[in-house]
């Protein structure tokens, strides 16, 4: 309700019914903030996990489709 | 070590590519049906279950969640037995899954051709049917991960990764999406209104498009591709990029769908970044599925199941690249409401899906029915016709898209519109709908070749049994084993922690959007002339809804001049507040309808409803006779009413008792306004006195449906026509 007492105030064409409908959340500026972070962790952790894990867990989890059907006592080693 | 003797079930497997193919021919026939109907609008005239509103839902939810739902299931089924080396956890949750799944279905193919929609896309089905396929969904879910957990196979493979992602995220969107409040058994009013509805709607129709039609099929992908090409898959590390990113990205991009509407910049402007940025994961899982083939080349000129998935794979690159672009403004103010969004979307269906689905098969069943494919060479000729049926069905859609978006803005010197006349745009483009009828009835002809030569492989086979497999228990995990593992491969061995990982990501992304959503209500500038529909109108719009008008018909001035020319005043967030659900619509067979009240007459709407075709020489549009003659049902008006209320929608108690009367004469309003056409007093009169002297009891027009869909046409965006914008009420709080 704040925000639209202050639009009567301000603004008085029709613009105001399609612009800035959220800026006035409190604390909004911390959005893009946080959402950069996320972001920013996020990948950050995905790419430091896919490049430490070792190339022959790759290979060997990468078979796995090919080890369905045919009788096995192989348990895969780590 | 001892070794555990189990069985695979291959029963169900079966039962689901049965399905499949049966769901599959009927959907895309039904597809064919409405793409007939642009050239022949009245191919079934006067059968209101047969029209174009009510069969458009029904062709979506077939294809989607009947033809692809039941493929995903099928190979969600055989792989992750043999990836887990483990039995589904329960045979009766597997039937369950698969009964449950049909019965539902079957009730979308009885109910929505009757008229019972919410209305909001691929979200069609009523709320009973919401509630069954949340509990069958869940038995899937159930089922997934108690397999998951009593597998004999360490490591989690990629695929089983997608599959776990798909049932938390389909789980959450269907849930949050669907929330409504009931009226009667099979009606109900979505609890979010105008932009909310909006937003919400299109963060689980994106998404559903995501988690549904894509990450599901990544997970097969990266099974049956390395399965049938013989070798594993081109960078398993590319596979985990790819996984984590799509998931955390895909579910921030809804909002690409609402571009230049009503919906705030913020969001508009969040959802085009993110479609920007599932182009890198998105192109990563094609480069990873098309180089898995890297030396198998000449396999693919042989195998027809490569073949398929080649075509398959390509198609999904393309449509993920096509995505992002559709998202840019620019491009998007020329795309969105035309044909181009359907060529889009055959792209993924027809190719990326269809192909997969039947390359899958292929290989699937000579392998369930120990037998070879029964004909190589029409497995052949189902590739080569359903490629040119795509091709043949897409090129001339974005053809058709650009055509007529072009028409729909261009300008004389002198300021006017070139087109003034929406039929222009129509006409201009039907022979690119004769050529889509052909390309859509290649790719049903290579689909029957397909079926038939699937049923023949099982005549040809054995009998379907479940399958003996041997494999060790899982050993606990000592320290010693385990030292030196990196956290990813610690990871894979925790199925509980990778879901809740996995759900962590999308509800990031999720919760970025619906929290906004939910307290944008709060935010909407509120135009104090926008009062709520008189009970008769909100009867028309429940007829509107109905009869499915959404399909052709958007609801949503976009602020172009050429939208402001044609259309009138573009549209503004607070003439939605009281819309449950929302109707903006996602294209124009015909013309927006958000400024059509005022516009034409009664008499007008009348003739045109009756004969589209009278009024507007050239219209595609079918009749709707079936209006002109129904008793409209005032039976649940007052409890619609309560259930707005219940909403926020400021009926007063005297309203809704009034609301009989209110509504008698309304209508009695409209049926003296016909009166002005003598055509119509003289054979209103006749009927009448026909039905008197026969003894037949005879509807008056004011009690009739056309009347509340009347009222509900003209009073449509008429509420800020009323004042000028800088009237000082207009501006009131």
């Amino acid at each position: 309700m704040q925000m639209t007492l202050l639009l009567t105030k301000t603004n008085k064409t029709m613009l105001k019914y399609i612009k800035g409908n959220l800026e006035n959340i409190d604390g909004v500026e911390m959005y893009p903030i946080i959402s950069l972070l996320i972001f920013f962790v996020f990948f950050a952790t995905l790419f430091w996990w896919v490049f430490t894990a070792k190339k022959t867990h790759f290979t060997e989890v990468s078979n796995i489709p090919f080890d369905d059907d045919t009788v096995t006592i192989k348990d895969i080693e780590l | 070590m001892e070794l555990q003797k189990f069985y695979y079930d291959n029963k169900i497997v079966r039962k689901f590519i049965v399905a499949t193919m049966f769901w599959g021919i009927i959907g895309m026939s039904i597809g064919l049906l409405l793409a007939f109907m642009f050239l022949f609008p009245n191919l079934t005239d006067g059968i209101s279950w047969l029209s174009f509103g009510r069969l458009r839902p029904l062709h979506t939810n077939a294809v989607i969640f009947a033809f692809v739902g039941n493929a995903i299931f099928a190979g969600v089924y055989y792989s992750t037995q043999r990836l887990l080396k483990a039995r589904m956890w329960k045979d009766w949750l597997s039937n369950l899954n698969f009964w449950g799944w049909q019965a539902i279905i079957v009730g979308a193919a009885i109910t929505l051709p009757l008229g019972y929609t919410s209305s909001k896309e691929y979200a069609e089905l009523e709320w009973p049917f919401d509630i069954a396929i949340a509990l069958i969904w869940v038995s899937f879910g159930a089922n997934l991960i108690g397999a998951i957990l009593k597998r004999r196979q360490r490591h989690l493979y990629v695929a089983i990764w997608f599959y776990l992602a798909t049932f938390v995220t389909v789980a959450v969107l269907h849930i949050v999406n669907s929330m409504a409040i009931p009226v009667a058994v099979l009606k109900s009013y979505s609890m979010y209104a105008g932009v909310q509805d909006a937003l919400v709607q299109w963060w689980y129709g994106h998404n559903a498009v995501a988690f549904f039609l894509t990450t599901p099929f990544l997970g097969l992908m990266y099974y049956f591709v390395p399965k049938a090409a013989n070798r594993p898959i081109y960078s398993y590390r590319l596979s985990i990029v790819h996984f984590w990113s799509l998931i955390f990205i895909y579910i921030w991009a809804g909002p690409h769908h609402l571009l230049y509407s009503t919906l705030p910049d913020w969001a508009q402007n969040l959802g085009v970044a993110f479609s920007i940025m599932l182009l890198a994961p998105s192109w990563g899982g094609m480069i990873n599925g098309l180089l898995t083939l890297r030396g198998a080349w000449d396999k693919v000129r042989t195998d027809p199941v490569l073949k398929f998935m080649v075509v398959a794979i390509t198609g999904y690159g393309m449509a993920t690249f096509e995505g992002p672009m559709l998202s840019l403004k620019n491009v998007n103010a020329i795309a969105h409401f035309s044909d181009w969004v359907i060529a889009h979307v055959h792209v993924g269906a027809l190719a990326w899906n269809g192909f997969l689905t039947f390359g899958m098969i292929y290989w699937m069943v000579p392998k369930l029915f120990k037998t070879k494919l029964w004909s190589i060479k029409l497995a052949n000729v189902h590739f080569w016709v359903g490629t040119l049926g795509i091709i043949l069905y897409a090129l001339p859609m974005y053809v058709a898209g650009f055509v007529q978006a072009s028409m729909w803005k261009q300008f004389n010197p002198d300021g006017t519109l070139t087109y003034g006349n929406f039929l222009e745009t129509v006409s201009a483009i039907i022979p690119m709908y004769w050529m889509r009828a052909i390309g859509g009835s290649m790719f049903i002809v290579g689909a029957l070749i397909g079926v038939y030569n699937i049923i023949m492989t099982a005549r040809d086979g054995s009998k379907v049994t479940d399958e003996l497999a041997e494999a060790a228990p899982l050993q606990q995990v000592t320290k010693k084993r385990t030292k030196k593992e990196g956290y990813h491969t610690w990871l894979e061995r925790r199925p509980v922690r990778l879901t809740l990982f996995a759900t962590i990501v999308i509800l990031i992304g999720g919760i970025v959007q619906i929290v906004p959503s939910l307290i944008v209500d709060d935010y909407v500038p509120i135009i104090s002339s926008v009062k709520p529909y008189t009970p008769l109108e909100l009867e028309g719009r429940d007829i509107y809804i109905r009869e499915g008008c959404v399909s052709c018909h958007s609801q949503m001035v976009r602020p172009f001049r050429s939208e402001v020319e044609r259309y009138g005043e573009y549209s503004k967030a607070g003439e939605y507040v009281y819309d449950h659900p929302f109707l903006w619509g996602s294209k124009r067979t015909g013309p927006d309808l958000m400024r059509i009240g005022g516009k034409y007459s009664d008499n007008w709407h009348l003739n045109h409803f009756y004969d589209p075709q009278s009024t507007s020489s050239g219209s595609i549009m079918p009749s709707y006779k079936w209006l002109i003659n129904n008793k409209l049902d005032k039976g649940d008006t007052e409890d619609k009413m309560n259930a707005m209320v219940t909403l926020g929608v400021p009926y007063t108690e005297k309203d809704i008792a009034n609301a009989q009367k209110w509504m008698d004469e309304q209508g009695t309003q409209i049926e003296k306004n016909l009166y002005n056409d003598p055509d119509f007093a003289k054979i209103y009169e006749a009927n009448k006195k026909y039905a008197e002297e026969n003894g037949e009891e005879f509807i008056e027009m004011r009690n009739r449906e056309i009347t509340a869909i009347i009222a509900y046409l003209q009073r449509l965006g008429t509420d800020i026509k009323i004042k000028n914008a800088n009237d000082p009420i207009v501006n009131e709080n």
